[in-house]
């Protein structure tokens, strides 16, 4: 037994190099309890997510979903995309958790409880979009350096939490107060305690919105760890960067936010379009807003095999980020022709909206559906590939799927 | 006579004893020289599990199957253990495998990783790194936009 303690006691310190922090009071971690760093086996189980799930990334963990895995309204846990920029928390204590409020334009640093942010603000419950700004990137050519995302880092779950305005109110803001940044517990990659992996932010506009929230729940339910447990600040509509994970601080700032991700190439595109593969100097990229118009066709599952004569039922969503979506079409012979498809109003604003048609085919052979949203500005999704950009961010060209008429 | 015997009890007694610390002296040795490869005598216990602990440090790291590093997924070639000393310590290989760009995009990389990623200096490695990523992972055209590939076709019954 003494073997076996000794065993334990240098497995648990190895995992000091493992997973590269130490797990304080690791000896007297409760039996069967493993750290997530451990876990690291089988992410499936560790994420609950399904096994259709691809995961692109596992150090940091960048895992997106299939065009057919989104098809609920409500996006489930289990198809829900990952994306990360450092470690995931290892442990996380709600006892002692707080969330300080400070910068340049707050009328006086104030720090709150997990508990007071609970009992002392009003909550809301949104169904919130939120698209990383990197979804479609393994499409651009040249390509564009990072995670190869294809269609599925984007999900509409419902959050529920406190407004983010409300909680700025209280602490006081001043009037040259331009922007927000958030801090988080997460760690850098190089493992560097001075390095943030990530720190992004909104103009104040956008953080005064009612939809912007301070959340603890995601579907009803505390928020996964994976998906910021205990505290995530949503923006819909936004790059999912935006809405920071395992928030303990926000900044009131009188400048743009100057924190980690938000200068350089990182979540910026030129500000005036550029020939695909351009070099471009810091001072001419702009922060990406509100994310473009765009659909996904969820059903169904691209490859489908219909006997002739048969009329197929396709469904989908469509959003417009901080727009709403006005107009939903379908093709099926490569943009010749569109046809309109029936789409419902967003459940509340910066949620993605369903649609739905039924299509008849004129004859046997290889069919692709392709499916095309209009904002309510009259912006429509490009049938090839938008402008290119360093990191080969907002690719909101058409989604479309294969079908064979047999 | 009587004195004779006695001697020769003695000399016996003194004999035997000597025998006695020789065998065992001899056991002790043996027994000494067991523990120092044996440390654990594992020899007398049944196969009692301890592998579930220590697998992946008895494995064979760097095992190479059809061209492929195993424990990394990068192609078998020239800088590939340059690779995975120095870009596989923050972040994945997968990172790398999912990238495709030129020379000179690699040293933007690079460079961008030694001033904000805590990336260090690579010497002369860093040719070696650059060679071996832009000739076993090469950007590929793609175009304006891409036919579908991969379908897997299926029965749609509804």
């Amino acid at each position: 037994m003494k073997r076996r303690n000794f065993v334990k006691k240098a497995v648990l310190s190895s995992m000091v190099t493992v997973i590269g922090y130490d797990i304080v009071f690791g000896t007297i971690m409760p039996k069967g309890y493993k750290p997530l760093g451990l876990q690291g086996s089988d992410p499936y189980k560790m994420f609950k997510m399904d096994k259709e799930m691809v995961i692109l990334n596992d150090k940091p963990w960048n895992i997106e979903a299939k065009a057919h895995l989104l098809d609920d309204k409500v996006t489930p846990n289990k198809y829900m995309f990952i994306r990360n920029n450092g470690l995931i928390p290892n442990t996380i204590n709600t006892k002692n958790w707080t969330l300080t409020i400070d910068g340049e334009s707050v009328v006086q640093k104030k720090v709150y409880t997990l508990a007071e942010l609970k009992s002392k603000f009003n909550q809301y419950t949104y169904q919130l979009t939120l698209e990383c700004g990197g979804n479609g990137r393994s499409e651009f050519d040249p390509p564009a350096k990072g995670n190869q995302w294809t269609v599925g880092a984007v999900s509409c779950a419902k959050w529920t939490g406190i407004r983010l305005r409300d909680l700025l109110e209280d602490a006081g803001i001043k009037d040259n107060a331009v922007y927000i940044g958030y801090h988080a517990i997460d760690t850098h990659l190089s493992m560097d305690p001075n390095k943030e992996p990530i720190s992004r932010g909104v103009p104040v506009a956008k953080a005064f919105q009612d939809e912007t929230l301070l959340a603890f729940k995601m579907n009803g339910e505390d928020i996964p760890l994976a998906h910021g447990y205990p505290l995530r600040l949503i923006a819909g509509g936004w790059p999912a960067s935006v809405s920071g994970k395992w928030i303990n601080r926000i900044s009131l700032r009188n400048k743009v936010h100057d924190g980690t991700k938000m200068k350089g190439t990182a979540y910026r595109v030129p500000c005036e379009p550029i020939s695909p593969g351009k070099k471009v100097s810091d001072e001419d990229m702009c922060i990406i807003e509100s994310m473009p118009i765009k659909s996904l066709i969820t059903y169904p599952k691209s490859g489908a095999m219909i006997n002739e004569g048969k009329k197929l039922n396709i469904r989908g969503h469509a959003w417009a980020g901080e727009l709403e979506v006005g107009k939903m079409e379908y093709s099926i012979d490569f943009g010749s022709t569109w046809e309109k498809c029936s789409i419902e109003k967003p459940v509340n604003r910066l949620a993605w909206q369903h649609f739905y048609a039924t299509i008849d085919f004129p004859k046997k052979g290889y069919y692709e559906i392709w499916a095309r949203a209009t904002d309510t500005q009259g912006v429509s999704q490009p049938m090839i590939l938008p402008g290119w950009n360093p990191k080969g961010y907002l690719n909101n060209a058409c989604h479309r799927i294969a079908v064979k008429i047999i | 006579m009587e004195q004779q015997k006695q001697f020769k009890y003695y000399v016996k007694a003194i004999y035997r004893l000597m025998m006695i610390l020789f065998i065992m002296v001899g056991i002790i040795t043996i027994g000494g020289i067991y523990l120092l490869i044996d440390p654990t005598l594992s020899v007398l216990k049944k196969n009692e599990s301890n592998s579930t602990y220590l697998t992946t440090a008895e494995g064979n790291e760097d095992k190479i199957e059809n061209g492929i590093h195993l424990r990394t997924g990068l192609v078998e070639a020239k800088g590939l253990m340059e690779v995975i000393n120095n870009c596989t310590n923050c972040h994945s290989s997968k990172l790398i495998i999912q990238n495709r760009m030129t020379t000179e995009r690699w040293v933007t990389t690079i460079r961008w990783m030694q001033k904000t990623q805590n990336l260090w200096d690579l010497g002369t490695n860093e040719e070696i790194i650059i060679n071996y990523l832009v000739t076993n992972y090469p950007p590929k055209k793609k175009g304006r936009r891409e036919i579908l590939t991969n379908i897997e076709w299926y029965d749609l019954q509804d």
